[in-house]
């Protein structure tokens, strides 16, 4: 398959949201809304949950299923707002002890004038600096676009996995083609020059892990993933605080430092 | 920065390779003129210079590269450079990289997009970096992320402040998302400068935009910014692309950020020194005349 299909598949409809992966992976999930700031962005669903029995926060970017709910989610481009009710849950999550678990599939965070006036760069950067140094085990996994700053802003955790045609790049196939060619019909090239896709971010050390997809049934997908975020919790759970955050920092510490 | 672009490109790289190279700082003839951008008034270029590069007429400010701002903030002779010979690799393959950063060099003279080291600021000392606009307009890729986080780790274990200038058109994307992961590198290693009781001030000057908005440029505990500079995370362009309405004026403007809340002050070119020096002192260990509130 090539960069741009997987693009595509990321992209499709009908392939499973946010909310699937909550509704299908998680027990009891209790939805939390608003940022105590400004107001409760759609795009961003976050809440408590159980996994396997153990309480965790978990927070998803929705896009959407039909045109009706793509427009109330805002087609999963969230506010500045949006990022802050994802940190104040995790900040909960820290308090509570509890892991968090953060779906990421967005576009990009939203570029608009309501959005810049109330901060979508200084929200996102408060993200990165506080999930860094988060008192608890965060996973994040891309489950279809993985949009530039707005995915990287539920991405600073210590693991981050992606689906098989999940895309994960910091800029749009059709930006890069449209700056570089000057022609945004240049897609799929552009697509390839970006590295975008989960095979290729295994290989550069950006993500560990790829969850195959199988044939359109997204059953054993939600299988895999409940069994190995449950594991994986758990193990980084019994880490010392310490060693986490430590192995936290490095993770991101060393991502194009080889050589320097 | 006059300099630089006033004239046409070389059209052969290697004929003035050497001659760039080796001339970081060329001086510019006093009397050479030209037009400020904001009130076309006709500026003699030694009047810029002695006027930090800010219009007299009109007060707009000029661009100015890298060594000019550290030579108008820094104490004479105080800046000792870190990591000057770090460059950057065509890590994932991406077509005319390597031609793109030859003449990022030309253009600037310099090897990277951020220029890191120590420095004192009124006798303060403290770590500086400062982004260089005419390197591929200070976009981030992983030198850049390197570079300013082994300089928050340095003024971590060595007590020190950081003062940052930020100019930037965002994350490079000729560096994939490796350049994307330094956003979160960088805002690591100023979460635990900070972590330790260190003060880092951010002054963002035109334009600051993109991954280093939402990174390192808005994390600072003090921001200040350049009259008029543009700040945001979208560019304007895009913005207009997305929602197909025309811009307020003074949009993502520096005075437009300061009345939304996100900065600290807006300040002047030319009494940018004189704050920063004051706020070093304020924040020192050893606050003159006044107690030590730390012993009682």
């Amino acid at each position: 398959m090539e960069a741009f299909d997987r693009v595509q598949a990321a992209r499709a409809k009908g392939r499973a949201t946010g909310t699937d992966f909550i509704r299908n992976i998680f027990d009891d999930f209790m939805e939390m809304h608003g940022d105590r700031r400004f107001g409760d962005d759609k795009a961003v669903v976050a809440g408590i949950a159980r996994l396997n029995g153990m309480p965790v926060t978990v927070v998803a970017l929705e896009r959407g299923h039909d045109t009706k709910e793509k427009l109330f989610r805002n087609f999963g481009m969230a506010h500045p707002e949006g990022y802050r009710k994802a940190l104040r849950q995790m900040k909960l999550a820290e308090k509570f002890h509890r892991p968090v678990i953060c779906f990421v599939d967005t576009a990009g965070a939203y570029c608009g004038i309501a959005a810049e006036e109330r901060g979508q760069g200084q929200a996102i950067a408060e993200n990165l600096m506080e999930m860094m140094t988060l008192k608890t085990p965060v996973l994040s996994v891309f489950v279809g676009e993985g949009g530039s700053g707005g995915a990287l802003g539920l991405a600073v955790a210590d693991e981050v996995w992606m689906l098989e045609n999940a895309v994960y790049s910091v800029i749009s196939p059709e930006g890069c083609a449209s700056i570089l060619w000057k022609d945004s019909a240049k897609v799929k090239e552009a697509a390839a020059c970006l590295h975008m896709t989960a095979e290729d971010l295994l290989r550069f050390g950006v993500i560990e892990k790829i969850i195959p997809e199988g044939r359109n049934d997204f059953e054993e997908v939600y299988r895999i993933l409940k069994a190995d975020l449950y594991d994986t919790l758990v193990r980084n759970g019994r880490l010392p605080m310490e060693e986490l955050l430590e192995k936290r920092y490095n993770r991101f510490r060393r991502m194009g430092a080889e050589g320097l | 920065m006059l300099s630089k672009n006033m004239f046409k490109k070389p059209k052969n790289d290697l004929e003035s390779y050497d001659k760039y190279a080796k001339s970081p700082a060329p001086d510019i003839p006093n009397e050479m003129c030209v037009a400020c951008p904001n009130c076309k008034a006709m500026l003699f270029t030694g009047e810029l210079n002695e006027h930090f590069h800010i219009c007299p007429k009109c007060g707009h400010h000029f661009r100015v590269n890298a060594r000019q701002r550290i030579s108008m903030v820094a104490d004479d002779d105080s800046f000792v450079e870190r990591d000057a010979g770090m460059r950057s690799r065509n890590l994932i393959d991406f077509p005319n990289y390597e031609k793109k950063l030859k003449h990022a060099y030309l253009d600037s003279a310099e090897k990277e997009g951020v220029v890191c080291g120590t420095a004192r600021i009124g006798g303060m000392p403290c770590c500086l970096f400062v982004m260089e606009p005419y390197f591929m307009m200070g976009s981030m890729g992983t030198v850049v992320g390197e570079k300013i986080t082994r300089l928050f780790e340095y003024a971590t274990a060595h007590s020190l402040p950081v003062v940052g200038f930020t100019v930037s058109g965002g994350a490079r994307m000729q560096e994939g998302t490796l350049s994307l992961m330094q956003m979160a590198k960088t805002s690591g290693a100023v979460k635990r400068h900070s972590d330790a009781g260190n003060l880092y001030i951010a002054v963002l000057t035109d334009p600051t935009t993109g991954g280093v908005t939402a990174s390192f440029a808005m994390e600072a505990d003090i921001i200040l910014a350049e009259p008029d500079a543009l700040i945001g995370f979208a560019g304007p362009r895009v913005i207009r692309q997305t929602i197909r309405q025309k811009l307020p004026a003074g949009f993502q403007r520096a005075e437009f950020l300061f009345e939304k809340g996100f900065v600290d002050q807006v300040v002047k070119r030319n009494v940018q020194k004189d704050a920063l020096a004051k706020l070093l002192a304020l924040h020192s260990a050893a606050p003159e005349g006044g107690a030590d509130l730390g012993s009682i």
